[in-house]
């Protein structure tokens, strides 16, 4: 079989139609959310849905390059690219835009570029490949530190550029560490930590370390009563109730005033429909007001009277929901889903461990941004500003995924080479 | 294959993944088909925004007379892409158009937007929308809003307060409150209290059905802001005093400003000739507002505070009070004078030689005011003017000549106090004396003042000394404030030299050969000063500026008759004519008020 011949005998074309269709439906979903009836043209450029279509066109060029360049060019320049983008990163710290209160955009002419969306796939490749040296180990202390300085570094640049949304992100790679052997009580763990975190800030810290204490006692019945395992047990609880105490510290201290409200709205402790919650209260109004069958393409009047704010971006499920009801939230969940496991087939039929672990890199990032993005419209999330994959209106995050993914569909068309 | 040995946790990602979808879907399905609150309003409902316009703030004057209210008119709007077939005639019957005019107004609709309302038919009145309300819903597409109009229960004080009109793509600018077709305050007290006066809109959100019909508020009103009514303010000026003046100065050209000393309140404000403020309001506006454009008498202009004149003999008295405080003159000072055989400048009065100061202002002596402003430019050194001059200029403008005021009159003008520095560039420095800027002595020349100035200097002598900057805010609510926003100004010149002026300005009005002694009062002394003003369009101007009573007075004025003649023959009898109408309430002297109401200054000339 020659090389050239089986770039594209191998691309998975599964994969790369669930791929348009996404993109299809957001576009159609962008022109519903942004529809002006003074420019009704889909393809008119001086609106979004317009500009949305240049994008799109510019990525199948964007594919086609990828699709080009050599699968081993990825894994050899993994580090530089790395480097590169964290470069970016602090360049825009310094020499950025400021837009709304985050400095992440470089403005180039009247083209903007947010470098936070290309460290996504930066990051994954250095990830991929620390990951996949020969003889490396989640075991080794050193080789953890080093994987999480990885993925923390890019993070931290970017949440000093105050687009917390995009930092947070980053968290997706614990699931590609847990692929790769990370323990499962760390897992555990940090649910714990979350679930803690979230009680303290609901009920009074004095109920639940009284809480804590009778799970202790009753998990003391059921357990084998030797020292060491009672001295384990004293020991997690006292953990435990340091950092409640100490959660209700830090939610008062470190956390600004925007990001506290936030988190007590989704939490249901604060009910405030004009301030805070307001984006999420028309999201759901939104969303709810469409019903099992939807309001009908370009009938949603949430959407086209502007209640929910950055309709066309971050709220763009709100349209899904609006106009297409359940049936077609339904489907785009499905969609969304089968995609994913469609990566994971792929991820896991990879010979290489490079290719196998950049593919679940590539399946955590999609999957926090499915995850986080329609948490928040349907209310399980808090508000936070990052967009839904393939659907949202933007270049950069657009091209950042479309980056993302094809490099790795790349990889796997290249899979039959590797011995 | 390499086997891994973490392979199977595939399986729990998986497994994260599919339960992720699971919540999603059934937090959905809650949403969407389970919990009915979000479902409210048929398919085919369209929300309209619909802009709830406060009530704009009355305008009392200082006895709580009412002077601007506002009245309902409504618009008619169209969103030609919402419109369908309906019976023309009947809408051009309801709305009195010709067949021709309604197209064209449709045309022009649809050329403005097929989608975006844009106004049909402005400012219908209350009436006729009784009619045309009704009948409403038979054509789709056509909207009204209410509107409100201006009404003046009084036919007077136009320019003063102001009007309002349809912002501007520069006042929208500057002003995000503002959208397209709102109303502002352009001039005079609607456009000084513009932010007082306009309230804050609110916007109702109204579902309504594809005929256009209301089928409520949009959820329960839970996005309405209610609309804020403007403030009602109250304004210094006295009602019966501006008729009565508005009166006195009908078919003359010139003004009248009245202040209460004591506060530098406006009592009223004057400019002739004036127009009907109800004529600018409504349909008719545009029409009336053109013909007063060309009109070449200039009625739009605000004479009392832009009209600029050479203050003529009323100057007299600044010079006077600038050499009394430099002490190059004193009561006793005498001086010769000529009659018209005077040099440099002649004298138009026949009076004895040599006079003493009080004489010279009793009688506007010409050549006595000559010989002070010689000594004031030539002291203290003879050869350098400069020094001498720019003396006086800080006193002149100490006094409130040459610079605006700055307090709530939008508009008014600086007038013009030269420096020094245009005389060196009109003559060369050192080539100019006292005696190459004379007129300056008899308030000739270069200076010019405004109406406004001139009332605001009569108050100046009626305080002995000081004044607060005249103004129109009176509302008892910022009362306390007034004073505060204008603060008492002092002049430069001592209280004991305004008490010699004030007996000298007596003598004008009660003295044997005062030059107003006609229309001094019985029943209260006032003080006042005449001014017969050489200007090059045609006869002299006529001016006269007074305050009454001598003691504790309450009144102040500035009075100028343009192109008729003598001071002491039109603008001195309108002066003492005011000031028995506002300290007495009447007039009795209906021979005087009778020539004065009936003469034709404009006609004549």
């Amino acid at each position: 079989m020659r090389e050239s011949k089986s770039i594209f005998l191998n691309i998975d074309w599964i994969a790369i139609l669930l791929f348009f269709m996404l993109i299809l439906m957001g576009w159609l979903n962008i022109y519903a959310a942004v529809f002006n009836e003074e420019h009704r043209s889909i393809f008119d450029i001086t609106q979004r849905y317009g500009k949305q279509l240049i994008w799109i066109a510019a990525t199948v060029i964007l594919i086609l390059v990828i699709l080009i360049i050599d699968p081993k060019f990825f894994s050899t320049f993994a580090y530089g690219i790395y480097a590169l983008s964290l470069l970016f990163l602090i360049g825009v710290l310094l020499f950025g835009k400021e837009v709304s209160g985050s400095r992440s955009w470089f403005q180039i002419g009247s083209l903007g570029i947010q470098p936070s969306e290309f460290a996504k796939f930066a990051t994954a490749l250095a990830l991929s490949k620390y990951l996949s040296t020969f003889n490396f180990s989640l075991q080794k202390v050193k080789s953890l530190i080093i994987s999480l300085a990885i993925i923390l570094t890019p993070a931290i640049l970017i949440f000093l550029q105050n687009d917390t949304g995009s930092a947070i992100i980053f968290i997706a790679f614990i699931l590609v560490l847990y692929r790769e052997g990370l323990s499962g009580s760390i897992m555990i763990t940090g649910i714990a930590i979350i679930v803690l975190f979230l009680l303290t800030l609901l009920i009074h810290e004095l109920y639940i370390i009284g809480g804590l204490l009778l799970l202790s006692l009753v998990l003391l019945f059921f357990i084998k009563r030797t020292t060491g395992n009672i001295l384990k047990l004293s020991l997690i609880f006292l953990i435990s109730a340091l950092f409640v105490f100490s959660v209700n510290f830090a939610f008062d201290n470190l956390l600004s005033e925007h990001q506290q409200t936030r988190i007590r709205v989704l939490i249901g402790i604060e009910k405030d429909i004009h301030g805070a919650g307001y984006n999420v209260h028309q999201s759901k109004i939104a969303i709810g007001s469409g019903g099992f069958a939807g309001k009908g393409y370009l009938k949603g009047t949430q959407t086209k009277y502007n209640f929910v704010p950055e309709q066309d971006t971050d709220f763009i499920f709100c349209t899904v929901g609006e106009e297409w009801g359940f049936l077609g939230s339904f489907i785009v969940i499905s969609l969304f889903i089968l995609f994913l496991f469609k990566l994971i087939r792929m991820a896991e039929r990879q010979k290489s461990n490079f290719s196998r672990i950049y593919g679940y890199c590539v399946i955590s990032i999609i999957f926090f941004h499915f995850l986080i993005n329609i948490g928040m419209t349907i209310g399980l999330m808090p508000v936070i500003g990052i967009p839904l994959p393939f659907f949202s209106y933007g270049g950069s995050s657009l091209w950042a995924f479309t980056i993302l993914l094809f490099i790795f569909i790349r990889q796997d068309a290249y899979r039959f080479q590797i011995l | 294959m390499i086997t891994h040995p973490y392979t199977n946790r595939k399986f729990i990602i998986f497994f994260i993944i599919i339960l992720v979808g699971i919540v999603f879907i059934f937090r959905l399905f809650y949403l969407q088909v389970l919990y009915n609150k979000y479902k409210f309003s048929a398919e085919n409902n369209v929300i309209r925004y619909i802009t709830q316009y406060p009530s704009r703030g009355l305008i009392y004057d200082h006895n709580g007379e009412l002077l601007v209210y506002n009245e309902a008119a409504y618009d008619l709007l169209v969103v030609p892409h919402q419109v369908h077939a309906f019976d023309t005639n009947d809408l051009c019957n309801l709305l009195n158009i010709s067949t021709d005019e309604f197209c064209n107004r449709y045309e022009k609709a649809k050329k403005y937007s097929m989608y975006k309302p844009s106004v049909f038919l402005k400012q219908i009145s209350r009436e006729d929308y009784a009619f045309l309300g009704e009948k409403l819903y038979k054509f789709p597409g056509f909207y009204v809003q209410a509107r409100t109009l201006r009404k003046y229960p009084f036919p007077i004080a136009a320019h003063l307060l102001g009007y309002i009109g349809e912002v501007t793509m520069d006042e929208i600018e500057y002003d995000s409150y503002y959208k397209s077709r709102d109303y502002i305050g352009k001039s005079g007290i609607e456009k000084f209290f513009e932010k007082t006066l306009r309230g804050e809109k609110g916007i109702k959100v109204k579902v309504v059905d594809v005929f256009n019909r209301e089928m409520g508020n949009f959820h329960d009103g839970d996005y309405d802001i209610s609309a804020i009514a403007g403030s009602n303010i109250t304004i210094s000026l006295d009602v019966q005093l501006q008729a009565y003046g508005e009166q006195l100065m009908k078919n003359k050209k010139g003004s009248i400003v009245a202040i209460e000393p004591a506060s530098g309140e406006i009592l009223s404000l004057i400019t002739s000739p004036s127009y009907d403020p109800n004529i600018l309001v409504g349909r008719i506006r545009s029409h009336n507002y053109n013909l007063l454009l060309n009109d070449s008498l200039k009625p739009l202009m605000n004479r009392a505070i832009m009209g600029t004149y050479s203050p003529g003999s009323t100057f007299k008295i600044v010079n006077v009070l600038i050499g009394l405080q430099e002490n190059i003159l004193s009561p006793q000072t005498l001086y010769s004078c000529d009659g018209p055989e005077s040099r440099p400048i002649k004298c138009t009065h026949y009076h004895v030689t040599p006079l003493d100061l009080k004489e010279a202002i009793q009688q506007s002596c010409n050549s006595y005011l000559w010989k002070v402003f010689r000594s004031i430019i030539t002291h203290p050194d003879p050869n350098d003017p400069v020094m001498g001059y720019n003396v006086w200029y800080n006193h002149v403008l100490n006094l409130g000549f040459g610079k605006k005021f700055n307090t709530d009159i939008p508009f008014e003008l600086n007038g013009n106090i030269p420096e020094s520095r245009l005389y060196d560039s009109i003559y060369r420095k050192n080539h100019w004396t006292a005696l190459t800027i004379r007129s300056l002595a008899i308030g000739q020349g270069e200076i010019l003042v405004t109406p406004l100035q001139l009332a605001n200097f009569a108050a100046i002598i009626a305080n002995r000394g000081y004044y607060y900057p005249p103004h129109f805010l009176k509302s008892t609510k910022y009362k306390s404030n007034t004073l505060l926003y204008y603060p008492r100004q002092v002049t430069s010149i001592e209280p004991k030299h305004y008490e010699f002026i004030v007996d000298a300005m007596l003598e004008v009005v009660e003295g044997e050969h005062g030059t107003a002694r006609w229309y001094k009062l019985d029943s209260v002394h006032f003080c006042g000063k005449t001014g017969t003003v050489e200007n090059p369009h045609g006869k002299d101007h006529s001016m006269f500026i007074a305050f009454a009573p001598k003691d504790n007075p309450t009144i102040a004025l500035s009075v100028i008759v343009e192109n008729a003649g003598y001071g002491a023959t039109w603008a001195a009898p309108i002066a003492s004519l005011l000031i028995e109408k506002y300290l007495k309430g009447k007039v009795k002297r209906h021979w005087l008020e009778d020539r004065m109401l009936n003469s034709d200054l404009i006609s004549s000339n």
